[in-house]
């Protein structure tokens, strides 16, 4: 069996599993944050029940729209915490204690191997970073996993993708995940699994493993998966106080197909309007002067991602006429890059330094783009209307990308720029 | 169970950011969302849902973020069916959480024109094409979802669950 299989036949219970056989499992751990949870708890409430099945499993983070921008959110963000009193769900993360989910779970120790983890958010799948099988559900669905623990599961077939070769310089993992998407296509991997091996993931770093995995789920893909190693272990072991077992695929397992990538000559990535599958090396891209640039999200929010843009605005400044939105993932991620020096770099640059959050991402209350404006980002979506007007452009690229396209103000290889 | 509606067509991969944006997100009542879906993909759309409508689409329908507000402002503005190439597996699961129908049908989206009239069959999969008199196979669901739509959805269905133990 892969890793995905081992992991779904644990769950529920059985020697083995096969795709395409449904099976009902158990959760080890459920998440959802302030713009699934309201309707989660709703739905909970209408359901009937008293008590969620395990408040110690529960995750709960205010993310998507914090702090509250209108009278509506903050109800909805009251709704939650007393719930989360009410139910004693001690893993609640307030405004100022965590920051985005995705980066949050593994931060605070909620993501160990081999676990089976749903979360109200489709980007769920970032977990497989760590070896775990992760993915999304809706708000209903999960109030019946705060009801019953557990939820039918169609075990996937597994396309492996196979990483070989060393990244040029400035050339990241961000610039691979829109590689392989551009090939799998947006629907290419619908209900089946990711799996991401080869030497190139094994010397990636952790920052970077998500970044693939987090992506999975816009090939369709029910989750993305890497194999844990030393790199998970280390990471793993400093967060979580529960005890885990990693699981590895056997020699033998069985793969959908296996698609073999070689990184070596590859150039940054851009993924055009309006679907993430419209991707075309830089070089391709032409003349596409731009509005905004965004760094942060989940898919590239973190520590490395802060750094390689900061060395590229050091000493720079973001182009007049263009704004540059910088949202660190995390309240930890956002202190170590003050201590690095990494968030009075971006002041002095010119950019605009927000606090944790998914706002600009989800097109949700903040960063928003008016109509006929352009956006380079660093997040995973660029449908029309993600980022606000349903005329805007939002063009997908590495942190890295989209610091160089600020400075100049329009998207560029970030290869012309001589880091600091 | 059958359904009989007239026909809405959409493209391929169509995502749940158009069909429900995310700056509607912080709204809670189901004719309020209903309101804005589909906005940026067709202006008109809740005009042609009033009286029953079943959508027609291609591949990777619901594509995207994990909102079940997507399937919730479709079916409250009137969609009584969608019958797809394929889904996308969140929306999917969420629309058969909701209530609302959703069956894969190879050839559908060629063989289905804006406006045609539909009879969709539930049990059997069967989907008639009154209007250019032709038969469609949709991939019948399997009897556990069929339960939760005959429930009326999850929230019935665990309920029932529940009383019963």
């Amino acid at each position: 069996m892969n890793i995905a299989e081992k992991i779904l036949a644990r769950a529920s219970g059985k020697g083995e599993v096969t795709p395409g056989e449904i099976v009902e499992a158990s959760i080890d751990v459920a998440m959802m944050h302030d713009l699934t949870g309201p309707m989660t708890i709703e739905s909970f409430q209408k359901i009937g029940a008293k008590k969620v099945w395990d408040s110690q499993r529960i995750v709960v983070i205010l993310d998507h729209i914090v702090p509250a921008s209108s009278v509506k959110s903050a109800e909805l963000h009251k709704t939650v915490r007393d719930f989360v009193e009410e139910q004693k769900i001690g893993n609640f993360y307030d405004i100022g204690h965590g920051g985005v989910c995705h980066q949050v779970m593994p931060e605070k120790g909620h993501v160990r191997p081999r676990e089976l983890i749903v979360g109200a958010d489709s980007h769920t799948c970032t977990y497989g970073a760590f070896g775990a099988f992760a993915t999304g559900i809706g708000s209903t669905e999960m109030a019946a996993v705060f009801v019953t623990g557990t939820l039918w599961f169609k075990v996937p077939r597994v396309i492996k993708v196979n990483v070989t070769g060393l990244f040029q310089n400035l050339v990241t993992p961000k610039d691979l995940i829109l590689n392989i998407i551009g090939q799998i296509k947006v629907d290419g991997a619908i209900y089946d699994g990711v799996e991401f091996a080869g030497p190139t993931i094994r010397n990636m770093s952790i920052d970077g493993r998500m970044v693939l995995c987090n992506m999975a789920v816009e090939m369709g893909a029910k989750t993305g998966i890497i194999e844990p190693d030393e790199t998970t272990l280390n990471y793993v072991k400093n967060r979580t106080t529960k005890p885990f077992k990693p699981v590895k695929s056997d020699s033998d397992a069985t793969y959908k197909e296996v698609l073999d990538v070689d990184v070596a000559d590859m150039e940054p990535q851009v993924s055009c309007p309006h679907s993430v599958d419209n991707v075309k090396p830089i070089s391709e891209v032409g003349k596409v002067d731009i509005n905004q640039a965004f760094l942060g999200s989940c898919t590239n929010g973190r520590l490395e991602d802060l750094r390689v843009a900061a060395k590229l605005l050091e000493g720079r400044k973001v182009k007049k006429g263009v704004r540059m939105l910088v949202i660190p993932a995390s309240q930890e991620i956002y202190l170590e890059a003050l201590k690095e020096g990494l968030i009075k770099t971006f002041l002095q640059a010119g950019a605009y330094v927000c606090n944790p959050t998914c706002g600009a991402c989800v097109g949700g209350h903040l960063g928003l783009l008016a109509p006929g404006e352009v956006c380079i980002s660093s997040s995973n979506r660029n449908f029309v209307g993600r980022m606000g007007s349903p005329k805007a452009y939002v063009y997908l690229a590495s942190p890295a990308t989209v610091a160089a396209s600020a400075v100049t103000g329009k998207i560029s290889d970030p290869r012309i720029l001589k880091e600091a | 169970m059958s359904i009989h509606g007239k026909a809405i067509k959409f493209g391929d991969n169509v995502d749940t950011d158009v069909i429900l944006p995310g700056q509607y997100l912080v709204l809670t009542d189901p004719t309020e969302l209903a309101k804005h879906a589909m906005e940026g993909l067709d202006p008109t759309f809740t005009k042609k849902t009033q009286e029953g409508a079943i959508i027609v689409a291609g591949k990777n329908f619901g594509c995207g973020s994990s909102r079940e507000q997507a399937p919730i402002a479709l079916k409250h503005a009137g969609v009584k069916c969608v019958l797809a190439e394929s889904f996308a597996r969140i929306f999917y699961r969420n629309a058969i959480t909701i209530g609302l129908p959703v069956l894969e049908c190879p050839g559908v989206s060629s063989k289905v024109a804006e406006g045609d009239e539909l009879i969709v069959n539930l049990e059997t999969g069967e989907v008639k094409n009154k209007s250019k008199n032709l038969a469609l196979h949709a991939t019948k669901l399997p009897g556990f979802i069929m339960e939760i739509l005959n429930d009326g959805g999850l929230i019935e269905h665990l309920r029932k669950r529940i009383r019963s133990k």
